[in-house]
């Protein structure tokens, strides 16, 4: 029997409407009522103890380029960023359109993962945008959603049925909204900063058309879109109008997007490169303003790792994505600190919202509940090493800041996934 | 030529430079513009050093003008021609630079079709790194010999209304011509069709216009840009026809223009399209003696970044 107790921590547990210092127990992997005799102790004293906390948006590069990540190191990146659980992008090599594939990152993850591993499944036979990928054996293999992420399904046609057909499986739709047309070549937000760079635009507009569309057909079909990290002022608004008439649409926001400005590109660091960019003042003030009203209702990193080599590049050929896992918790801390979310909403964006979503048993601190818990330290202060993340890539804008709180330890199934020394 | 305030050891662009330093580097093309006209044109500032030409985008005319500057300096050159896609399918830019670095390499010119190039090596070397273009980004000896240009002519450069015409988004000449001429204190029109000069550029202390006869009407200098077939996408404009009713400078247009307003061109020139032959060839075009200046031009900002510095380096 493995028992723990974690003391004297400040409980935030949004599900329970919870939020008091007290103590709180694990017995057999499982939240328990009373500590069972002899369990360990951890003295959580002026930390917060909340449910084991979910990104629902990483990039574990398993099966096919474990050169950038494995689901063993990108695991042990989201222990160490406070996150028991991740939900992990299709766009691996092969594809995960297929059960196989599914099949192997679920017994990887099982064998070398240190957090819970939930799969997604392609949209798409190989995130073409073409056919349809077989959503009803990936959801008997054991997706919790279908994206294409990286790529964004262009035919409309294909993406009303694929959201009528998802729906018959009550697997919600996630997107990556980006109009190929419209982006085309682009490489940095379109404004200030792409004329003066000579870079080229990735207009908001290309992200915006993308949204109103899966809004249209989230209506139509009645079925739940969810809007993969958004970027542009016009998105979060077209959320907000859509969610007041009770459209099944929903947005998440990235660390990054809420914290630069394409200012950050001025010298042309290709950790600075991700899709979608970031963009002006006026954006990320809106995704602040849609955080702080529940337009936009979860934070995920977007994690997405690239080996330095592929980074060290000219800016035009480098690839898009940052690695993330590591660095959000504090990003998003500063979002309570600077008085745009409540440490509850906070608590619920990183748990309880994208469990609802993804009908995932997660996220909660309930008496039976997974003993899933992240103990958070918010007044540490810590600079950013990335010469020692776990990751197997370095390919943060984040490298030397200087941040504020962090996770002390995280609990998975009972189990201490990571714990700082 | 006692060289006293530049500083860099790269010229990456104009936005880096002060007033300053710009003045001093026309200042230093004046005194090299002279050894043109020698019957001996050489002098051995560069004597020992090794420049390469590294061009991963096709170009004649600077390669040229860079390679006969150095051998003005008695510097040894050589040439790189490559693509992009060759780079791109086998060794990376990082991996050619530092095999040039390690053959000892004084002066690397780069040419590239990739914005952010020349920073890219400049903080990999320890070479001198000389952008001769990259992407749409900045040209910055292009821009600094339009200035000698102008201030031979004019005789200054503040307070010149000077109209920049054609394809701006994608033009690195006209975003260095921007930034030196606003540093220098000129008034810059932007002029063109809206796709292709958008707004934005605005926020760099420039005016917009899409109505050409408006951008030429007070201009004291007027430089044409070539339409960038090879940067553009297919939705800019609808034709070259159409590009040149609406904006070609054509005699009609010329006739309105001040009667001492300079044409300007930084090659290579599509007669009939931005440009009537007949005025490329008139005596109010200075496009060749745009390029006459660019070797002393380019012989100035060799000289600042590598020779002086070689100089500073044996002094110590």
């Amino acid at each position: 029997m493995n028992a723990l107790v974690i003391k004297n921590g400040r409980v935030i547990d949004p599900a329970n409407n919870v939020d008091e210092v007290r103590d709180l127990f694990v017995v057999d992997a499982k939240i328990a009522s009373a500590p069972a005799p002899g369990a360990d102790a951890l003295d959580a004293t002026g930390k917060f103890v909340t449910p084991g906390l979910i990104d629902m948006h990483v990039h574990l590069r398993e099966p096919g380029r474990s050169d950038k990540e494995t689901i063993e190191t990108g695991t042990r990146c989201a222990a160490r960023g406070g996150f028991s659980s991740v939900v992990c992008m299709p766009n691996t090599t092969p594809a995960a359109d297929n059960t196989g594939t599914i099949a192997f990152i679920t017994q990887r993850a099982a064998a070398a993962g240190c957090v819970h591993v939930f799969p997604t499944g392609a949209i798409t036979k190989e995130l073409k945008g073409e056919e349809l990928a077989p959503i009803g054996s990936l959801k008997k293999a054991g997706v919790v959603a279908i994206t294409d992420d990286g790529r964004c399904v262009q035919n409309n046609e294909l993406m009303r049925r694929a959201v009528e057909y998802a729906k018959m499986f009550n697997l919600p739709v996630l997107d990556h909204c980006q109009d190929y047309n419209l982006v085309a070549d682009g490489v940095m937000n379109e404004g200030h900063w792409s004329v003066a760079l000579g870079l080229r635009g990735w207009p908001a507009i290309g992200e915006d058309v993308i949204v109103a569309r899966n809004i249209l057909i989230a209506e139509q079909m009645g079925w739940h879109i969810h809007c993969q990290h958004v970027s542009s002022a016009r998105s979060v608004e077209l959320i907000r109008e859509a969610k007041k008439r009770g459209i099944k649409i929903s947005g998440e926001a990235c660390p990054h997007h809420f914290t630069l400005t394409d200012a950050a590109l001025k010298n042309y660091d290709t950790n600075c490169k991700m899709n979608p960019p970031v963009r002006t003042d006026r954006d990320r003030d809106a995704i602040l303003a849609g955080l702080g009203d529940g337009t936009i209702e979860i934070i995920a990193s977007d994690h997405a790792p690239h080996c330095s080599y592929e980074k060290e590049v000219e800016f035009d050929v480098a690839p898009f994505g940052i690695i993330g896992l590591e660095t959000e918790l504090a990003l998003a801390l500063e979002l309570v600190r600077n008085r745009v979310l409540s440490i509850r909403s906070l608590v619920e964006k990183f748990t309880v919202n994208p469990a609802r979503l993804l009908r995932l048993k997660k996220g909660t601190l309930s008496v039976g509940a997974d003993a899933d818990i992240t103990v958070i330290d918010p007044e540490r202060e810590w600079t950013y090493d990335v010469a020692r993340s776990a990751s197997k890539s370095r390919n943060t804008p984040f490298a030397g800041w200087k941040l504020r709180g962090c996770a002390t330890a995280t609990i998975v199934n009972g189990k201490t996934a990571w714990r700082e020394d | 030529m006692t060289a006293t305030t530049w500083k860099h050891k790269d010229l990456l662009g104009i936005q880096e430079l002060t007033a300053v330093e710009i003045t001093e580097v026309l200042d230093t093309a004046t005194a090299f513009k002279e050894v043109g006209d020698r019957a001996v044109k050489k002098v051995p500032s560069l004597r020992g050093k090794t420049m390469v030409n590294l061009f991963i985008e096709p170009s004649t005319r600077t390669r040229t003008s860079f390679e006969l500057a150095a051998k003005r300096l008695s510097a040894d050159v050589i040439n790189i021609a490559t693509t992009a896609s060759s780079l791109v399918k086998g060794e990376t830019l990082k991996d050619t630079a530092l095999n040039l670095q390690a053959l000892n390499t004084d002066i690397i010119v780069i040419r590239h079709s990739a914005a952010g190039a020349a920073h890219f090596l400049s903080r990999l070397l320890h070479a001198s790194v000389i952008n001769a273009g990259d992407g749409a980004h900045e040209h910055p000896t292009q821009a600094l010999l339009d200035a000698f240009t102008i201030r031979e002519k004019k005789g200054r450069i503040a307070g010149l209304n000077v109209t920049i015409l054609g394809d701006i988004l994608y033009s690195r000449v006209a975003r260095s011509n921007i930034w030196l001429l606003t540093k220098l204190g000129a008034h810059v029109t932007l002029a063109g069709p809206s796709t292709l000069v958008p707004r934005v550029f605005e926020e760099f202390g420039c005016r917009v216009t899409h109505d050409i006869d408006e951008a030429i009407c007070d201009a004291d200098v007027i430089n044409l840009l070539r339409i960038q077939h090879e940067r553009q996408r297919q939705t800019m404009f609808p034709s070259i026809g159409e590009y040149t009713a609406m904006f070609g400078l054509n005699k009609e247009r010329f006739a309105r223009t001040k009667p001492d307003a300079m044409i300007m061109h930084p090659g290579p020139i599509n007669r009939g399209v931005e440009i009537d032959s007949e005025i490329a060839d008139c005596g109010r075009s200075v496009i060749l003696e745009q390029v006459t200046n660019g070797l002393a031009v380019r012989m100035a900002v060799l000289f600042l970044c590598a020779g002086r510095r070689s100089a500073m380096e044996g002094a110590e």
